[in-house]
């Protein structure tokens, strides 16, 4: 069956979801998640939705409930590259996503996770090259 | 590609689910709707048609044009001959449930929508109208 | 009114060709349509004119079986509208039928002057609704255009700027009403996408009044803001204000609010890890009169 790739950066599990979701899809992905923090002993969860163009409150409660569980087993998630028509939407709708931290980018949800001295730059004005 | 006035798509397997939004997002796309009107058209095509899968057994949906010269919209109907809802009030509020789930997503469709309707009974079935003008 | 069915179908190509040679310029407008269009959509709503004569008599346009002509009518007359056509020209394109049309009558009624006094009778009745129906058509699409560049007119008055890196301001000058604020929460939530900024401060220095309505939708505006990873600021907010959202009872708990867009400024340099520093003294131009207390020229 095919499935969502995890991919693993150290002590970070990177999953960037690109295709529609259909229920299944989506439950499995949280089993994986929750069976790669134990084998791989993740801290940390980044999970990228910039290629999301519909979030349904279903979506919705795999990215909480991935966040409650992660969280459980002792990783920090961070969801990152929300689009503002789907922020506006899931608003709209009355879902807040709670217990979900989210970030602007990659690079954001990093240094969300591990702090500025991951090495991800996310401003011009702190790279002196680039004036 | 000529677009038939109207389609009617199962909804009886996630799947279903997947690929009526889907649908919808295709028709929205040829109508050019906004970027956010669409995205929360094809949010709520996927809440209703979810509902009707869960909640009603499985059941379909129609979309259609709707409008004249001027004004343009879509509307979708979903109908299921599940169970049917007891109390319609209570299941637009946010928040309900009935069990596994956060609701059964009535209410936050119907702030994504322009037009909502609902008929719903004990052992009736339901069926859900919405309207969104472009 | 059968005879008139009969007559405008029995005679439908010599009436579509007059029609189509005696069309004066002004409704013909070559430079906004290709002769062969306009033919081409006289022939298919002389088709539909028949059509809805045959199936829904004459007299009432707003039946069932006149529904294909009516959209045809309104769809020619909504691109006419976005083409440029005046609504006259756009009428008189229906109008123009009436000629043709009383030449079949006179033509097949010759004999009998009481019927083809019906048929002229009952085919201006057609043609004037039918008219009628289109003028509606074309204005409704002219509200609908101009409700657009009213849409495009919003979005250019509420520019977003970049005060720093990673930072954005909103300046909002004017009444907010929910069309607008729609307009403002989808551009500031897109620009802080594009521009990776963290931080936008919406200034309402320039909003009069704040009702219940627009504070609900700042605040969803903050709200989906939040959603994506970024946060806003509001700025500029007056006693007064201050004071109605208040009274409202409107809940700004979870809201940054500031008196002064510099302040907001400052919130957000602070909360990115920026500080601003003055440099030493002496490290600025050079001061115009050099050495200590210099001399006064006498």
């Amino acid at each position: 069956m095919e499935r969502i790739p995890v991919l693993r950066m150290g002590s970070l599990l990177l999953i960037t979801i690109q295709v529609d979701m259909h229920d299944k899809l989506a439950m499995q992905l949280q089993d994986d998640v929750t069976q790669r923090i134990s084998e791989w002993g993740s801290t940390g969860v980044l999970i990228d939705i910039s290629s999301l163009e519909i979030v349904d409150s279903f979506i919705g409660r795999m990215l909480a409930n991935i966040a409650a569980m992660s969280r459980i087993l002792g990783a920090a998630t961070v969801v990152v590259g929300m689009q503002p028509a789907v922020a506006i939407t899931l608003v709209e709708l009355g879902m807040s996503l709670p217990g979900v931290r989210t970030a602007l980018s990659v690079e954001a949800g990093m240094e969300l996770l591990y702090g500025a001295g991951a090495g991800f730059r996310t401003g011009s004005d702190d790279d002196p090259a680039q004036g | 590609m000529i677009q038939p006035r109207v389609e009617t798509l199962p909804l009886k397997t996630s799947n279903d689910v997947v690929f009526a939004r889907q649908r919808v997002r295709q028709w929205a796309t040829e109508l050019h709707f906004g970027l956010v009107d669409l995205t929360k058209l094809v949010t709520a095509a996927s809440e209703l048609a979810r509902n009707a899968l869960d909640h009603g057994k499985g059941g379909a949906m129609r979309i259609e044009q709707v409008g004249n010269g001027a004004k343009v919209g879509l509307k979708l109907t979903f109908e299921d001959q599940g169970p049917g809802i007891p109390d319609i009030e209570m299941a637009l509020k946010d928040g309900f449930t009935t069990g596994s789930g956060m609701g059964f997503g009535l209410g936050g469709s119907k702030r994504l929508v322009n037009e909502f309707a609902i008929e719903s009974a004990p052992g009736k079935g339901t069926r859900v109208t919405v309207v969104r003008w472009k | 009114m059968s005879d008139l069915a009969e007559i405008i179908s029995g005679n439908e190509d010599q009436i579509r060709t007059e029609w189509i040679r005696d069309m004066s310029k002004s409704v013909v407008r070559t430079d906004l349509i290709s002769r062969t269009e306009v033919e081409e959509q006289s022939k298919t709503l002389l088709q539909a004119i028949v059509a809805g004569v045959k199936a829904g008599g004459v007299s009432d346009i707003t039946g069932p079986g006149w529904t294909g002509a009516r959209e045809i009518l309104q769809d020619l007359s909504a691109s006419r509208a976005r083409q440029g056509f005046s609504p006259s020209e756009v009428a008189m394109f229906i109008l123009s039928l009436k000629q043709p049309l009383f030449g079949a009558i006179r033509r097949d009624l010759a004999k009998n002057l009481d019927k083809m006094v019906e048929a002229i009778w009952a085919a201006t009745e057609l043609l004037d609704s039918l008219a009628l129906l289109t003028t509606e058509a074309y204005m409704a699409t002219r509200e609908e255009l101009i409700g657009r560049q009213q849409q495009e007119l919003l979005e250019l008055s509420t520019p977003v700027v970049k005060l720093w890196d990673g930072i954005l301001a909103l300046p909002i000058i004017g009444t907010l009403d929910s069309a607008r604020t729609q307009v403002v929460m989808e551009s500031l939530l897109q620009e802080v996408v594009a521009t990776n900024s963290k931080y936008a401060i919406i200034d309402i220095t320039g909003v009069p009044t704040v009702d219940t309505l627009v504070a609900q939708h700042l605040l969803k505006t903050i709200t989906a803001a939040r959603l994506m990873g970024a946060e806003c600021i509001i700025s500029g907010v007056r006693p007064q204000i201050a004071q109605t959202i208040v009274h409202l009872g409107i809940n700004l708990e979870d809201v940054i609010t500031k008196a002064k867009l510099s302040d907001a400024f400052a919130l957000a340099l602070e909360r990115s890890g920026r500080a601003v520093v003055r440099k030493a003294a002496g490290a600025g131009a050079a001061p115009v009169l050099a050495g200590p207390l210099a001399k006064q020229e006498s």
